[in-house]
């Protein structure tokens, strides 16, 4: 009887929550998960700014007691008594060509993939596309051995190439997806009224259809790009020196056989994470999606 | 000039052929309505004319070219989607100049042109709005107008009012054709439905399953109908039609149904309908009208007196629905009077519009 009136009932009245305890019960569980999602992120940037001893001290100090600006100026070597740094620069180069390079690569293969299986009909398109999905289902550090040997052979081994060519990888199947779906959404009229009003197949998807799906290559864009910029895993294997490190591999750097530099290591996370928050609010405005709403239709 | 002409023009996806072997001219400025239930090939006739579909055989021609393999681009038509098909991303005022954008004219050209047909369907107000924020017949009427600031040798309309609710789709009509008078060019226009057809075509062609059933002037197509699939497709309500047999009474050939009730056939019918075939009888509701209610003066018709079922009265007119031959029949009464279900009348069935059809064929036995 219950669920019957439920049913009866317009789902935005469902949806709408009357009383007042529900909406603090809800409040508390959203709190509680951005405890959860934020606190470990907000630790490291704490732990950043402050000193050593604080990191160490029992009991715990949440809030840096002498904020110090220190551990960055380790990372680059420029304490007054220090002989040098890390080499984070050209780790960040490393980082910033090699997912740069591959996001870009892997967005303009990945969209043009995902336009043909939004717009075209060929032979074994389901059992391919099938093929491109299944390709995420293996977790990428099962493939380091086997990269690891095939990279050495064809001398890829501590190349940003090397790098690039397997986020390629990654990223292509991804982006395909992702794409796909965006395309679907454009209506197939829009780009033939463009063929009609005069322009080439290629005009109308410069003009019409990709302006519509900017939204979802901006998102598939972000994903390609963090996906590079924070993999550890391979990376971790198929770098070797300074000429391919990229920065999570750096981290390993204030490791050394008894300690561990958790000051130092926080300040290169909090390094990491600055480009990938500012990208991400860049392109933000264009995750927006529902551009294409209104075009068609009443 | 631009006339279009369809030459055995075929189309197949894979091993099945949709649309067989159709052969169709349309002269330059005329207006042509493709019409024919879901599935009967007009859409794709009309998206080969376009150029969005391939041709599998045959020849299409716009004027003097023949544009099978031509892209779209240039094949120098508009066309309307169902859809509209707006660009979401531009303003009304750029939807219309994308064409002439495209086509590298001057910006005071696509400036001049967008302000007339801007004026002409009335769009001035909404220029710099989305497509989003405009309602349905305003989005029509960008849809029109991008149609039109191209000045194309030939329009397309695929479906452009099934959209609109049917008050907004009685004024689009209206405009459509205000529109083909006002710009004259050659126009096809695919629709599902028969009301649009007449009132907007000068010529209809009739489709089904792919092939032309019959092209004509809509009242060739209404009082001529070649067949029984057209009778039946073309006029609302639709056209009765009862299975008889051709017999003689008195040496004149009579249709017998299967009630035992005789109807003269028409003189002109004589010939063909020979006695002992089976055919189909029809008759259009207004030639059934109870006695002093009918449309026309019949100079020869026959009285029957039928137990009406139901009454659909329409203001200017009634639908009685009665039974004849143990079908189902409409008749129509002009003048109405307030009929009761169950109530006796005497209809009278007009024999000079008497459509009869050979029932193995279909045909129409009409000379």
């Amino acid at each position: 009887m219950t669920a019957s009136t439920a049913d009866a009932v317009p789902l935005h009245n469902r949806l709408t929550i009357e009383k007042p305890w529900q909406r603090w019960l809800i409040r508390l569980g959203v709190f509680v998960a951005m405890v959860i999602l934020c606190v470990p992120g907000l630790w490291v940037a704490l732990t950043a700014f402050r000193p050593n001893v604080e990191v160490l001290a029992r009991p715990t100090v949440w809030i840096p007691q002498q904020p110090t600006l220190d551990n960055f100026l380790k990372i680059f070597g420029l304490l007054p008594k220090q002989q040098e740094g890390l080499p984070v620069l050209l780790y960040f180069t490393n980082s910033l060509v090699i997912s740069i390079t591959s996001t870009v690569i892997a967005i303009l293969i990945g969209m043009m993939g995902g336009y043909a299986f939004a717009r075209y009909r060929f032979r074994g398109k389901a059992t391919l596309f099938l093929g491109f999905m299944l390709s995420r289902s293996v977790p990428g550090v099962a493939l380091s051995l086997p990269l690891f040997i095939l990279w050495s052979r064809v001398g890829l081994i501590d190349t940003p190439l090397g790098l690039i060519i397997v986020y390629l990888a990654i990223n292509i199947p991804f982006t395909i997806w992702l794409t796909d779906g965006f395309f679907r959404q454009i209506p197939v009229d829009l780009g033939e009224a463009a063929q009609i009003d005069g322009c080439t197949r290629w005009q109308a998807f410069w003009k019409v259809e990709f302006p519509l799906a900017r939204s979802g290559l901006a998102s598939a864009a972000i994903f390609a790009f963090l996906t590079s910029w924070n993999e550890y895993a391979l990376a971790s294997q198929l770098t070797r020196t300074t000429a391919s490190k990229t920065l999570p591999v750096g981290l390993m750097d204030f490791t050394a056989q008894f300690t561990v530099d958790w000051t130092g290591m926080c300040a290169m996370a909090v390094l990491i994470i600055i480009p990938a928050l500012v990208l991400t609010f860049i392109v933000q405005k264009h995750l927006i999606a529902g551009l294409t709403f209104g075009g068609v239709k009443g | 000039m631009a006339e279009v002409r369809l030459e055995n023009v075929t189309k197949r996806y894979g091993g099945t052929e949709v649309v067989h072997g159709i052969d169709l001219e349309i002269a330059h400025n005329e207006f042509v309505v493709l019409v024919g239930p879901s599935g009967c090939g007009k859409s794709t006739t009309l998206r080969m004319v376009a150029g969005l579909e391939e041709i599998s055989g045959g020849t299409i021609r716009i004027g003097d070219r023949v544009v099978n393999a031509l892209p779209p681009r240039s094949r120098n038509i508009s066309m309307v989607f169902q859809s509209y098909a707006l660009y979401p991303h531009m303003t009304v005022r750029e939807n219309l100049g994308f064409g002439l954008k495209i086509a590298r004219q001057s910006e005071a050209e696509i400036t001049k042109r967008v302000d007339e047909a801007a004026e002409i369907l009335g769009l001035h107000d909404y220029m710099d709005r989305l497509p989003q924020h405009l309602s349905g017949g305003q989005r029509q009427r960008v849809a029109m107008g991008r149609a039109i600031v191209r000045n194309p040798d030939v329009f397309l309309f695929d479906e452009p009012l099934s959209n609109l609710d049917a008050k907004l789709r009685g004024q689009m009509r209206v405009e459509i054709k205000k529109l083909h008078h006002r710009v004259a060019t050659t126009v096809i226009y695919v629709t599902h439905d028969q009301v649009e057809a007449m009132t907007l075509a000068d010529r209809i062609v009739i489709m089904r399953d792919g092939y032309i059933e019959q092209v004509g002037t809509p009242s060739e197509v209404f009082d001529q109908p070649a067949n029984i699939f057209v009778a039946g497709f073309i006029g609302s309500p639709p056209m009765n039609l009862l299975d008889a047999e051709v017999t003689s009474e008195g040496g004149a050939p009579v249709a017998r149904l299967a009630d035992g009730l005789t109807i003269p056939l028409p003189a002109d019918l004589a010939v063909s309908a020979t006695t002992g075939r089976q055919v189909v009888v029809g008759f259009r509701p207004e030639s059934l009208a109870p006695q002093g209610h009918a449309l026309h003066s019949a100079a020869q018709s026959i009285a029957i007196s039928r137990t009406v079922v139901i009454a659909e009265p329409l203001g200017t007119e009634t639908i009685l629905f009665t039974d004849l031959a143990g079908r189902e029949v409409q008749g129509r009464m002009l003048n109405p009077r307030p009929v009761k279900p169950g109530e006796v009348m005497d209809f009278m069935l007009d024999l000079t519009r008497l459509h009869v059809f050979d029932k193995a064929t279909g045909r129409s036995l009409r000379a």
